[in-house]
């Protein structure tokens, strides 16, 4: 009596499991961590333009995307925090070509934590005794950490502030060292400090050698290309600028 | 390159073997304890000392921080009494790798006391020895090849651990950034050629590691 039982259950269970896997088709969207509220949003805007499709978002350090990119991940759309990584992607053609295009922008910014904080007021301030860390992305693999890294060296304080560095491994981690309160500054995007405005303070707007702008692309040989190149036209209608503009970000 | 690799290598060293000596100490304290002490909760307290080996490494890094974060009740406590951080900082490293680590000794240690035939040691107290001495002269000795397996465990897993110490020391290199860290980030950057060398690196230590500790099990199983 128990067999029959156990051959349906297990029956089922296979056929629930399937279903999951299959049904729907996924666009698998590999996108710098700085995006991850904006692109959070968009993806059910997507998802009811395109029924049938799942967006599934995959978020890190540009740099790190990359290397999984070039490494065969099944990224269907590749949307990075700056115009060095992309490069590097096109280098490698790993992308399709003509498929770039920017679609948004934002600023670079100094925090402090919100509570015991120094009350820093601008760049120079670093230059203090007390500031004994400073949060920023690793340059090799975050490009908020090319940006930061960029603007100290044409303020002369790189040299200063390199063996204060804490490096984190995308700027979410830059911004999260800030909030809990272990470095006495960091530097990240407008648009992450805006989302932690109860735990960091922004100190200055950080005047950076190239405008901070996103570029987006699709993926050479994906799975889903039809749906990625859907995609990218999708975050440059007003609707997408629309909410990305509400989570701060700029025009392209 | 080449410097930042040894110096990558000494300081991961160093960490695993403060982690390694302090594990030792407390080890073998809580060991002693549990297999030759009967309490109320003994089993309790065996079960929650070996948590940190089921807990995955980050759940662990994360309790860590808010512990010892400069916001957390013991490390608010130790910046305002000493001025002390730990995150960020080499000694935090040890902490994670020694509260990760912690399991793999308390097992050995209190399996190899267990093995201790607790005749010779009433005979050592009946000839008139004290308790410190009768542990150290009798009851240690004898356990030492088990303790010192589990002392080359400890210090094989300190030398990789990854999730902890990343959440609690960072990355910064030189001070805080071992050899697991900086395979991490060469592979984030696409760096291949240094993330090979700092993997062969790693394989052949751990490979030496296990080869010694091969040697001292049989030794005593042997007993």
């Amino acid at each position: 009596m128990n067999l029959p039982l156990t051959r349906r259950g297990l029956g089922a269970a296979l056929l629930a499991v399937t279903s999951l896997s299959a049904g729907a088709a996924d666009l698998t969207v590999s996108a710098a961590a700085s995006l991850g509220n904006a692109f959070k949003a968009l993806g059910p805007i997507f998802e009811a333009r395109h029924p049938g499709t799942t967006v599934v978002f995959n978020f890190g350090a540009s740099d790190a995307l990359l290397t999984q990119i070039a490494r065969g991940a099944p990224a269907d759309v590749f949307a990075s925090a700056d115009q060095d990584a992309m490069d590097r992607a096109e280098a490698r053609k790993l992308m399709v070509p003509g498929s770039r295009r920017n679609f948004a922008s934002s600023r670079l910014v100094m925090i402090e934590p919100a509570e015991g904080a120094l009350g820093l007021k601008a760049l120079a301030d670093l230059r203090r005794p007390e500031v004994r860390r400073i949060a920023i992305g690793h340059p090799a693999s975050v490009p908020a950490g090319r940006y930061a890294r960029g603007a100290l060296e044409a303020a002369q304080l790189w040299t200063l502030a390199e063996p204060k560095a804490v490096m984190a491994q995308s700027v979410r981690q830059a911004l999260d060292y800030v909030a809990r309160g272990e470095v006495e500054a960091g530097f990240v995007y407008a648009t992450d400090a805006a989302g932690l405005q109860d735990k960091v303070r922004v100190v200055a707007q950080v005047p950076t050698a190239t405008p901070v702008t996103y570029p987006i692309a699709a993926v050479a040989g994906a799975p889903n290309g039809a749906a990625a190149l859907g995609f990218l036209d999708f975050v440059a209608s007003p609707a997408a600028q629309a909410v990305l503009a509400r989570h701060g970000f700029g025009k392209p | 390159m080449d410097s930042a690799i040894w110096v990558t290598l000494a300081l991961t060293l160093k960490v695993a073997g403060c982690a390694t000596a302090l594990n030792l100490v407390l080890g073998v304290a809580a060991a002693w304890l549990l297999a030759r002490r009967r309490f109320p909760g003994r089993d309790l307290v065996d079960a929650v000392l070996t948590l940190p080996l089921v807990l995955p490494p980050t759940v662990l890094g994360y309790y860590l921080l808010v512990v010892i974060g400069r916001r957390g009740w013991l490390g608010a406590w130790l910046h305002q009494a000493f001025g002390i951080q730990l995150i960020f900082t080499w000694q935090g490293a040890v902490i994670a790798a020694t509260l990760v680590a912690f399991p793999l000794l308390l097992k050995s240690a209190r399996t190899a006391f267990e093995a201790v035939d607790p005749q010779l040691e009433n005979a050592a107290r009946v000839l008139g020895l004290g308790e410190w001495a009768v542990f150290f002269r009798i009851t240690l000795p004898m356990a030492t090849p088990g303790i010192l397996a589990g002392a080359l465990l400890v210090f094989a897993r300190s030398l990789g651990e990854f999730g902890a110490t990343l959440m609690v020391a960072g990355s910064l290199p030189g001070r805080t950034q071992t050899l697991s860290v900086a395979v991490y980030e060469a592979v984030q950057a696409g760096q291949d050629d240094t993330a090979n060398l700092l993997v062969a690196i790693t394989s052949l230590t751990c490979v030496a590691v296990l080869l010694a500790v091969g040697r001292l099990a049989p030794a005593a199983r042997a007993r």
